[in-house]
């Protein structure tokens, strides 16, 4: 029988501890009142508040959400078309390379993508700096938005939006009031990936960025090399603490736009 | 065929922006660096010979490919530091893949058996720490494995050390770091593919006589393969070039490339050979991306 057995329910819980206990450990340590992050001594928000006055972190902080929510939305444009071309159009020309440059990136090491993207921006004479790093950002993740959109779309009812041309809808219409409102969760959540790894990532921002344009990460990683401090405790809490709040969100926005087809869909069929 | 969604003009458009994007951010790039990769390092900016100008014209382009050389390859297969390095780098990220997997199966299994009201929120615990960064996971493990850490405190307080155990800074911490960084990416192919299986044949298995063990080998795991074979080159490929893995948990004793890449490019200053370095590994890379591609795109067809 198809039961679920202890076998079953000890691998899960084994399996989540793990993935679980060093991020849970890490954000009750940034509430230590010691410097040692591995003696506790008492509650305390002190760090949180020195983080605020070190300026130079504030300053990073700006820096990586203003690349993030830059780099998401044109990286979710470019990925939601990306998407398009690779489930509507079976045959053009470099098909081949088109889905290769979509899936390669996936799973590039980052030091290479990193270096390369380096080479080209000084080859072609572009000042490193904000703008570099937003093209790096776009670059490597629309490749995930696209992915995430692609598997929307496998699954789309084509037959409504040839409802929606046949009852004489302009093709521009017909994509912005049929096929975007029902990819509309995917390219959500394509988006908060997006912005997600733009705030996270360390290596290629590493290589793109240049003087004045330091991210969150690159900041955390230079003290991190010097030890574990509390006050970075508190910064990777605060990070966590905005990913966590993003993805419920996306989650619940998916959820709520799913009943809601649902519902419209019953609706429809009751009419009809 | 007949795509009656958009006029012909912007049906073009949907695939060339997109491709056009990649091409000159994704493609061009990696043609740059095997171009720089054949150069001589030079003490300037950039710093490597020769530099391409415009100006030059079609001669000055040819004269500029005579001095393409292979040197910085040959001392890259000369150097046993590079060598010890790539080997180093494809054997912790086979070790690793071996070990994700093998935890990784468990885990999805049990979530693809799990009653089905619970599966999504199973599936959301999986992804979530996804998306907390990369560096914050791998630091988070420093605090655990160092010598006076969470992990020894734990060990030496129940009896079961009586001196700290030395794991961070080692290869084991790497294996560590590895495993627990990819863990979702191999459960989530894995699950995909246990959770689409028709569960009346391992039964009918049963029913004639087989083992459960012998009916999860003969049956389940052939099944699930192409989960297996995806979720392993989303380890594998990464893992060799992993930069921060290596150089946070790891030790002095730890060669791996993409941490050689790392220091030849930002310490040495050495462009070249660190373009060298990047077109070797991408080399040796090409195989397994080209087979994550193919396993990729036929699962994405076999979605629809």
């Amino acid at each position: 029988m198809n039961r679920w057995s202890r076998f079953n329910i000890a691998s899960i819980v084994i399996g989540f501890a793990f993935l679980y206990l060093p991020i849970v450990l890490l954000v009750i340590f940034s509430f230590n009142a010691s410097k040692l992050v591995t003696v506790w001594a008492g509650f305390s928000t002190q760090w949180y508040g020195q983080l605020f006055r070190n300026e130079a972190l504030m300053d990073a902080a700006w820096v990586t959400v203003r690349v993030g929510l830059l780099s998401a939305t044109i990286a979710t444009v470019l990925g939601t078309l990306a998407a398009l071309a690779m489930t509507r159009y079976q045959r053009f020309h470099g098909r081949v390379l088109f889905s290769g440059m979509i899936y390669a990136p996936l799973v590039m090491p980052e030091v290479i993508t990193g270096l390369s993207m380096l080479l080209l921006f000084v080859a072609i004479g572009f000042d490193r700096g904000f703008w570099t790093l937003t093209i790096a950002h776009i670059t490597f993740t629309m490749c995930f938005v696209a992915v995430v959109i692609q598997s929307r779309l496998a699954s789309f009812d084509r037959s409504i939006e040839e409802a929606a041309l046949d009852l004489g809808a302009t093709p521009t219409a017909t994509f912005f009031q049929v096929t975007l409102p029902v990819i509309a969760p995917a390219v959500f959540s394509g988006w908060v990936l997006a912005f997600t790894l733009s705030l996270d990532d360390l290596v290629i921002s590493s290589f793109t960025s240049g003087p004045g344009a330091t991210t969150l990460p690159m900041k955390i990683y230079s003290q991190v090399r010097l030890g574990v401090t509390p006050e970075i405790n508190a910064a990777c809490t605060i990070l966590i603490g905005i990913v966590a709040t993003g993805v419920v969100i996306a989650s619940l926005v998916s959820r709520r736009q799913q009943i809601q087809r649902e519902r419209d869909e019953r609706a429809a069929f009751a009419a009809g | 065929m007949m795509n009656r969604l958009f006029p012909a003009i912007v049906n073009r458009l949907v695939i060339i922006i997109p491709y056009a994007w990649l091409l000159v951010f994704f493609l061009i790039p990696f043609v740059i660096v095997l171009r720089i990769s054949l150069s001589e390092t030079a003490v300037a900016m950039p710093p490597y010979l020769p530099v391409f100008a415009w100006a030059d014209g079609i001669s000055g382009f040819i004269d500029n490919v005579r001095t393409f050389s292979f040197d910085n390859y040959v001392w890259l297969t000369e150097d046993a530091l590079y060598t010890n390095a790539y080997i180093s780098s494809l054997t912790i990220a086979l070790i690793s893949t071996a070990l994700t997997l093998l935890i990784a199966y468990p885990v999805a299994y049990s979530m693809a058996k799990a009653p089905t009201t619970l599966r999504p929120t199973l599936l959301m615990l999986v992804i979530l720490p996804f998306w907390t960064s990369f560096l914050i996971r791998v630091y988070a493990w420093i605090a655990i494995l160092k010598p006076e850490g969470l992990l020894n405190q734990l060990l030496l307080s129940t009896g079961l050390i009586s001196e700290p155990l030395i794991i961070l800074n080692t290869n084991t911490a790497i294996y560590i770091g590895i495993v627990y960084s990819y863990l979702p990416f191999m459960v989530l192919p894995l699950y995909s593919a246990l959770e689409k299986m028709d569960h009346s044949l391992t039964e009918a298995a049963q029913d004639l006589g087989c083992t459960p063990i012998s009916a999860f080998w003969r049956i389940t795991f052939p099944l699930s393969l192409p989960g297996v074979v995806a979720g392993c080159l989303l380890v594998f490929i990464p893992a060799v070039g992993e930069f921060v893995i290596p150089d946070l948990l790891g030790g002095s004793e730890t060669l791996m490339i993409g941490k050689t890449l790392w220091n030849e490019f930002n310490a040495n200053r050495d462009w070249p050979v660190s373009s060298a370095v990047a077109a070797l590994l991408l080399m040796i890379l090409v195989v397994p991306i080209m087979f994550f591609q193919n396993a990729q795109s036929r699962l994405d067809r076999e979605g629809r």
